[in-house]
């Protein structure tokens, strides 16, 4: 590897990795706190983002526009939203065994639709390119953003903003931490969440066309190995917080970048150990923020694994 | 939806509320019949009657919960049919229910404005802040806004509740059993306020109670229920305490209010002590910190407190359901881990609020649940083989000493009235010889038959020479039942007394914190 940077490349690589990686956990998490805002859990996302990275794809190939395989990512998701959250609205339906079988669904139908666009290639989203004021091609290469970074952040504040400030957002979060209130003062409850999922998996089916329209850029089956599960976990680190959400995607996407990095400079033995980075994450974050004798603060009251 | 085109706006002031011929059937149960009710514009309206006795559906059929079969409901003098909540609300009737409906983590400004029948979609918080200040001097209640409602005490959570109402301009509350949570101070200092409000004309005041001082201290009129039937109403300057209850309870029970019975020698070993016993909460704050407490055998003694104090985390750190974080708790003087066979040896037994949920397995038949002490051991199982026979014939005699009403001895515990459930698990921890009882707010909820019959089968095991340790929210019952009452505040121990040397009044203020007043 011809590195003018040396061990530099290192810590340059895993930023633009966490800001080229971070975007579908972004997108994810903050469509899973919307949806957990609401009172629910949508474990499905994991399905959600790979019918997203496949339809996005396709629509992206056929039209030849990929923000319109964009939106249509969104819309996939949205309705595989509707249907868990229709599904949860009937009685006695346990919203964390539809998820893992709308996660199961939702990967399969996408690996049956998207067989036929494995080969083709589809015209991808484009970069924003901030780092021209280098000559070094890492850096430059690093600070490659996305559109959709910059369209995540800005909804990340957004959903910041309109949780305290907004009727819809102090709506969403009545039925999320007492049910009985929202009931009280006339608010359909059922229908805030299913609004509330559905949004939220707008937002992860965008995450989704992410991966197959700019990183890695193409469609195949192995192409979330996860992301969309990790997500949900990133929510509890995040503590339900939107704005904590953003810089605990970027801790992930670093992660993740962190095999690759040390591999650009030639450190290839523990490539796979490295590229577990996240999973490990994961499970730490799961084992420290996990404690028999205490709930965990911030967390929805109405949340069927915290009541 | 604020206002209909053309629509009044509401008028201000207290309003009146006539309730005429009421009758409400569930099924074929008749839980109101032909019950008429006049809360006069600005009055102090009290609705009076034991547990069961229709008074809560009485007010459910004036907010709209479950409209009446028959009667007619006026509101400022007119005829309204109130089918919703939200019919009630326009009209300008609010409740405040026993349990709260505040947003636990949203701030008592958040709640407040959330309230509101028409939020604006964008909510300006700086505006909103100084309307509700300029509001709040308005009201007798001082609340602090940005205090998150999780964070709040239980009295603190209601005077939200009330203010919330007086927000959404209700000119007619209705108060379920308000003062429950509250410490005497709390209630009075809460009751005043309203009855003050009520004084300038402001709002008509509903209140569903079962406490006669709070009648007889605070309401102009009252209303007594019994068994969904009017049994009287009057003024209150003209009725006294025997006559209510005369009213409340029916005429054979008339005067026989509740009488120490004959006190426990308390003479015995200590069967029970507790040294420097510190348990935590589910959030890891430190919820018990009891130095220490001696329960000898044949005697009870009564834990006082308002509820949240401690109460629950100290018997189920005893009971075995709670970790304890440091101290000792010895029966017969060997250390005591709560542990099945421990238990065993030391003939340790317990009735635990909501039973059903704490000690029963509710899926399972009430045979089963009776059994759960004694199945695997001889004679309900021979080696590791349970015998059903056995099993089922001794639960059919407990059940018919026990006077437990159910489908039969097969029909899951679940299925049976709280009292029953509370039968069934008094009948399986009392079926053997008891050295120690743990009981926990027995009769919570429990109609006036079933509460004399478990107060009886305590004092009996008493008397037997079980030492009974018992925890209660309602300071009557440990009254009527304790050798020796003991308060419980915010995890300690704070007062001290023998039954003979009761003062009522220095209790009421340790259970709100008073410390130094114990020191008497």
């Amino acid at each position: 590897m011809d590195s003018g940077l040396g061990w530099w490349g290192v810590p340059i690589a895993v930023l633009g990795g966490a800001l080229r990686v971070s975007t579908p956990f972004l997108f994810v998490s903050l469509g899973e706190c919307l949806t957990e805002k609401s009172g629910r859990i949508n474990l499905g996302l994991e399905g959600v983002l790979v019918m997203g990275a496949m339809s996005g794809y396709a629509i992206s190939y056929t039209t030849g526009n990929p923000w319109l395989g964009v939106l249509a990512a969104g819309f996939a998701g949205l309705l595989l939203g509707v249907l868990h959250a229709l599904v949860c609205n009937l009685p006695r339906v346990n919203d964390i065994a539809v998820g893992i079988g709308l996660m199961l669904f939702g990967t399969g139908v996408a690996f049956f639709l998207g067989k036929p666009y494995v080969q083709p290639k589809a015209p991808t989203l484009p970069a924003i390119p901030l780092g021209g004021w280098s000559d070094s091609p890492q850096i430059q290469a690093a600070l490659q953003i996305n559109v959709l970074f910059v369209l995540g952040l800005a909804l990340a504040l957004l959903l910041h903003w309109a949780f305290r400030n907004t009727r819809w957002g102090m709506v969403v979060r009545m039925a999320g931490d007492s049910a009985d209130a929202a009931k009280a003062m006339g608010y359909s409850v059922s229908g805030i969440r299913l609004a509330a999922t559905a949004g939220g998996s707008f937002l992860a089916g965008i995450g989704g066309a992410f991966l197959s329209l700019y990183y890695p850029g193409s469609w195949n089956e192995g192409l979330s190995s996860g992301q969309g599960l990790m997500a949900v976990a990133l929510v509890i680190f995040a503590r339900w917080r939107p704005l904590a959400c953003f810089w605990a995607a970027l801790l992930f996407g670093g992660a993740a970048a962190l095999g690759p990095a040390l591999q650009s400079v030639g450190i290839t033995s523990g490539y796979y150990l490295f590229n577990a980075t996240p999973y490990v994450l994961t499970l730490a974050i799961m084992v420290v923020t996990c404690s028999p004798k205490r709930t965990l603060s911030g967390a929805p009251g109405e949340l069927s694994v915290t009541r | 939806m604020t206002l209909l085109p053309g629509a009044i706006p509401p008028p201000h002031g207290a309003l009146e509320v006539q309730m005429v011929g009421i009758t409400k059937r569930f099924g074929a149960f008749t839980a109101l019949d032909d019950v008429s009710l006049h809360v006069r514009p600005g009055s102090f309206h009290a609705l009076l009657g034991e547990n069961g006795a229709g008074k809560s559906t009485l007010v459910k059929c004036l907010v709209g919960y479950h409209p009446p079969d028959q009667g007619q409901i006026l509101v400022g003098g007119r005829e309204h049919d109130i089918r919703t909540p939200h019919d009630a609300h326009a009209l300008g009737v609010g409740m405040v229910y026993q349990h709260f409906t505040l947003v636990p983590s949203m701030t008592v400004a958040e709640n407040l404005v959330m309230a509101r029948d028409a939020v604006p979609g964008i909510i300006r918080w700086r505006e909103e802040r100084e309307r509700l200040h300029a509001f709040l001097k308005t009201v007798p209640f001082k609340l602090e806004l940005d205090a998150p409602v999780s964070s709040l005490a239980a009295g603190e959570k209601q005077k939200v509740e009330i203010v919330k109402l007086l927000y959404l301009q209700r000119r007619f509350m209705i108060l379920d059993e308000p003062t429950s949570v509250l410490t005497p101070q709390e209630a009075n200092e809460m009751l005043g306020m309203l009855r003050d409000m009520v004084r300038e004309g402001r709002i008509s005041v509903l209140v569903i109670t079962h406490k006669f001082r709070e009648v007889m201290a605070f309401a102009d009129r009252v209303s007594v229920l019994r068994r969904g039937r009017l049994a009287g109403e009057g003024e209150v300057a003209d009725l006294d305490p025997e006559r209510l209850a005369e009213m409340m309870i029916g005429r054979r029970e008339a005067g026989a209010t509740p009488t120490r019975r004959i006190a426990g020698n308390g003479k015995g070993d200590v069967k029970l002590a507790i040294r420097g016993l510190t348990v935590n909460d589910d959030a890891g704050m430190k919820a018990v910190d009891v130095e220490r407490l001696e329960v000898h055998g044949g005697e009870i003694v009564g834990i006082a407190g308002v509820s949240g104090n401690g109460q629950r985390q100290l018997v189920e750190a005893l009971v075995g359901q709670r970790p304890r974080e440091g101290g000792e708790v010895h029966v017969h003087g060997e250390p005591f881990a709560a542990r099945r066979s421990e238990m065993r040896r030391h003939r340790v037994f317990a009735l635990p609020e909501e039973p059903l949920r704490n000690a029963c397995v509710p899926g399972l038949s009430v045979a089963e649940n009776m059994a759960l002490r004694r199945f695997d051991r001889a004679p309900l199982s021979r080696g590791s083989w349970v015998n059903w026979g056995t099993l089922r014939r001794e639960a059919v005699r407990l059940i018919g000493e026990y006077q437990v009403k159910t489908r039969g001895p097969l029909a899951p515990i679940r299925t049976l009235s709280g009292g029953n459930v509370q039968r069934a698990v008094l009948a399986r921890e009392l079926s053997e010889e008891v050295s120690v009882l743990i009981v926990a707010n027995p009769v919570f909820g429990l109609d006036f038959a079933a509460v004399a019959d478990i107060h009886d089968r305590i004092l009996a095991a008493r008397d037997r020479g079980a030492a009974v340790l018992l925890v209660s929210e309602d300071l009557d019952e440990l009254l009527e039942l304790s050798d020796r009452i003991v308060v419980m505040f915010d995890g300690h121990l704070v007062h001290e007394t023998p039954i003979d040397a009761v003062d009522t009044g220095v209790i009421g203020r340790a259970m709100a914190g008073h410390v130094s007043a114990s020191a008497h």
